[in-house]
């Protein structure tokens, strides 16, 4: 996503001027993106920025109150939600809730031998080919999200959209997920992530947008986890070390004097 | 001890009544299914009050019970599914209003025009009176309506019941599929009203859905799970209803709470199947 202007063919999504507001309250002012093919993008912002409200005005479920988003006639959109919007406690086993994107009208209700075979290939090439007839409940933090990872890719998409894809999960699971999020875009998949994470996720993705009702910034993370573009995203004073060659983000906290200081043993 | 059990057999209204009570038991726990995943239980209790207006109203107009009855709960079926998608006002005070003031309709029909007390007594909880070969068929009609948007529709109810948002940007008409699925609910309580009553017809919509879950982690396996319970709870509830000399209703759901709680029991160790 940036705010650059695109031919036609280099554009997956361009939001214009887009306002969207839940009644009276506007969550998105005047917001310009473009989401081009192969783009892996972060959305970054604090909570009620509109990072959710983005992704469904890109997925059309939340329409503009003034502005437009357009879409690439015949753009193929997968989402992911967030975990903590699943219902574990459903009864579907990882192959019926993978299966539910395939959404053309058979006679009968049971998966066709090429349906299971494209099952099975999906979640094999995520790493979770043997849970198949497991309950979703039973799997770990990073196996739930393949699983819906898997169920969006069964729909064959070009831009996949995900809404806090590392909440809730350890640092292995994260990582994981990180890889295999760049493995896909490297397979040509558009990725769009909204994320809290700015050290574990967005620091390490090719491109991000800082969000607050409006866009404060969008670039590479050498270019917008500034601590200027982060003060105005947050509202809050931080501080952009580099380890490693990365930029890393930590809190300034200009409490009182009582409240230990945050220590910064990690930064070069 | 057999002679008793199968003495019930020679009635034609008992056969009937059987038929329909494990017609309606087995309807009510495939319907269930999506009523219980869905938290729709309220729905389904309102809903069965609203079509008792609607009762109440064709019999004393004189029209087919059935159609006037159709009718008035395919309309309160679409209005409760229009104001829980619209989310104005709570759905479950919009639903409260719009069941219980057609609820009370009924009663204030009844009470001002009176002369139906044998069938308000049946329509509020239940009786193998009457029950003649008509309703066998209206009830095998509404099961096979049931179970072909079951089968035909099969993924959209499931994605819808499970994900609606994100079944709705991949590709499934939510709105349409929410509005089928209110009214095979209202046509399988008005099929099953006549043995189970309305006051009690919510019972059996929760009770057999509700032990299936327990039993399996399966969403296939659970459908047939409360097809099947739904099925001998009416089944062993009509007998009982004949040898106890009981409303069907009471025994039919009184049945369906003794398997809930011994399932419940036997399960309570692990939890929900897959959980």
């Amino acid at each position: 996503m940036n705010g650059r202007p695109h031919r036609e063919g280099d554009r997956l999504v361009e939001l214009r001027q887009l306002t969207c507001a839940y009644r009276s309250a506007p969550v998105l002012v005047d917001v310009d993106l473009t989401v081009a093919p192969g783009q892996f993008s972060g959305v970054v912002g604090p909570s009620g920025s509109g990072k959710t409200t983005l992704l469904k005005a890109v997925l059309g479920t939340v329409g503009p109150r003034s502005g437009s988003v357009w879409r690439r006639p015949g753009l193929a959109l997968a989402y992911v939600p967030q975990v903590e919007t699943v219902d574990w406690s459903f009864p579907v086993t990882v192959d019926e809730c993978v299966l539910m994107a395939r959404t053309t009208r058979r006679l009968v209700p049971w998966a066709s031998r090429d349906e299971r075979a494209e099952v099975a290939e999906v979640l094999e090439r995520l790493g979770i080919g043997e849970l198949g007839d497991r309950h979703i409940r039973q799997l770990s933090g990073g196996q739930q999200q393949r699983v819906f990872i898997a169920r969006a890719l069964l729909a064959r998409p070009q831009l996949l959209l995900m809404d806090e894809p590392t909440s809730g999960v350890d640092v292995k699971t994260r990582h994981e997920l990180l890889h295999l999020l760049n493995d896909l875009n490297a397979q040509g998949l558009s990725i769009v992530v909204t994320t809290h994470d700015l050290n574990g996720l967005a620091a390490h993705l090719p491109h991000l947008v800082c969000l607050n009702q409006r866009v404060m910034g969008a670039g590479a993370p050498r270019d917008v986890l500034t601590a200027d573009v982060l003060e105005r995203t947050y509202g809050a004073e931080m501080e952009v070390l580099e380890h490693g060659g990365m930029p890393v983000v930590v809190d300034r906290y200009p409490g009182p004097s009582n409240v230990v200081p945050l220590r910064r043993s990690a930064a070069t | 001890m057999i002679d008793q059990l199968l003495a019930p057999f020679e009635f034609e209204f008992f056969r009937n009544g059987l038929a329909v009570a494990t017609l309606a038991g087995a309807l009510c726990g495939l319907v269930g299914v999506y009523v219980v995943l869905k938290g729709m239980s309220y729905i389904g209790h309102g809903l069965s009050h609203a079509i008792f207006g609607g009762f109440a109203a064709s019999a004393l107009l004189g029209v087919n019970v059935l159609l006037g009855a159709g009718v008035w709960g395919a309309a309160s079926a679409l209005m409760i599914s229009g104001v829980t998608r619209r989310r104005v006002i709570g759905a479950d005070a919009a639903i409260g209003v719009i069941t219980t003031a057609s609820f009370a309709l009924g009663i204030a029909l009844f009470a001002v025009f009176g002369g139906a007390g044998g069938s308000f007594d049946a329509a509020l909880f239940g009786s193998v009176l009457g029950v003649g070969s008509a309703d066998v068929w209206a009830v095998a009609a509404v099961w096979v309506f049931a179970l072909a948007v079951v089968v035909l529709r099969y993924r959209a109810l499931l994605f819808t019941t499970f994900d609606p948002e994100v079944a709705g940007v991949s590709g499934v008409a939510t709105a349409r599929v929410d509005a089928l699925l209110m009214l095979v609910l209202a046509a399988s309580i008005l099929a099953s009203m006549r043995v189970l009553g309305v006051t009690l017809i919510a019972a059996i919509l929760v009770i057999p859905a509700t032990v299936a879950r327990m039993l399996t982690s399966s969403f296939a396996h659970m459908l047939v799970g409360a097809t099947a319970i739904g099925a001998v709870c009416g089944f062993v509830g009509m007998n009982l209803s004949y040898h106890l000399d009981v409303q069907s209703g009471p025994t039919i759901v009184l049945v369906g709470a003794t398997v809930f709680a011994g399932v419940f029991v036997a399960t309570r160790q692990r939890g929900p199947a897959g959980g």
